[in-house]
């Protein structure tokens, strides 16, 4: 593995982009699983390292003594953008651009809605620090 | 975490293109038998295998993202 799996990567993408060339000329409806079902398999290659990245993150924030809640914030908002992402180019490569905006909405304010506790810790501070 | 990881492979790609291919020949051949109604149900039947296959795929995903992210 390591810096061969990008071959893999590759070849896979041409293969796939090469049969769904053949599907939409039968003007099959089949083309969209394929699509749905190459991201999935992308994204879970890449969760594999992601997980391992955000090992490091969480052992520094506890080196750095952060309270943990805000690293896993951070943590819950980056899956949900890169979930969000992931389903609305989905949607957007199945030419329903409109469902992806709202997909995208929706991933932007459950972020706002998780990032507010941080938010109002921060002013709390602030106000600590205004005598 | 590691148990997720284990079942997924690309087969299913090439099994989605497989079935897509010939659904798409089933369904030339039925109409140019002149049955209409048995081509749309061919079609119809394909895309509820090959959507349990992908629901199963997505459900997988989500799981891992869940686990990885810590999103409960």
């Amino acid at each position: 593995m390591g810096k061969m799996e990008i071959f893999q990567i590759v070849g896979l993408g041409l293969a796939t982009v090469i049969m769904l060339m053949v599907l939409n000329e039968q003007k099959s409806v089949f083309g969209i699983y394929l699509v749905i079902a190459f991201g999935v398999i992308i994204f879970v290659l890449m969760m594999d390292k992601i997980s391992a990245i955000l090992a490091v993150f969480r052992e520094l924030a506890n080196k750095a003594e952060v309270n943990l809640i805000y690293v896993t914030t951070i943590f819950k908002v980056v899956g949900i953008a890169y979930l969000t992402e992931f389903s609305a180019e989905i949607c957007r490569d199945a030419g329903s651009s409109a469902i992806a905006a709202k997909i995208e909405l929706a991933g932007k304010i459950i972020i706002i809605t998780l990032a507010i506790p941080i938010l109002v810790s921060i002013l709390e501070a602030i106000l600590q620090l205004i005598p | 975490m590691k148990g997720l990881k284990a079942e997924m492979d690309i087969s299913i790609v090439f099994k989605i293109a497989g079935i897509g291919i010939l659904i798409a020949v089933l369904n030339s051949v039925l109409k140019s038998f002149g049955k209409d109604d048995l081509a749309s149900l061919a079609t119809l039947a394909g895309l509820a295998v090959v959507l349990f296959m992908v629901i199963d795929l997505l459900s997988e995903l989500f799981d891992y993202v869940r686990t990885v992210f810590a999103l409960y």
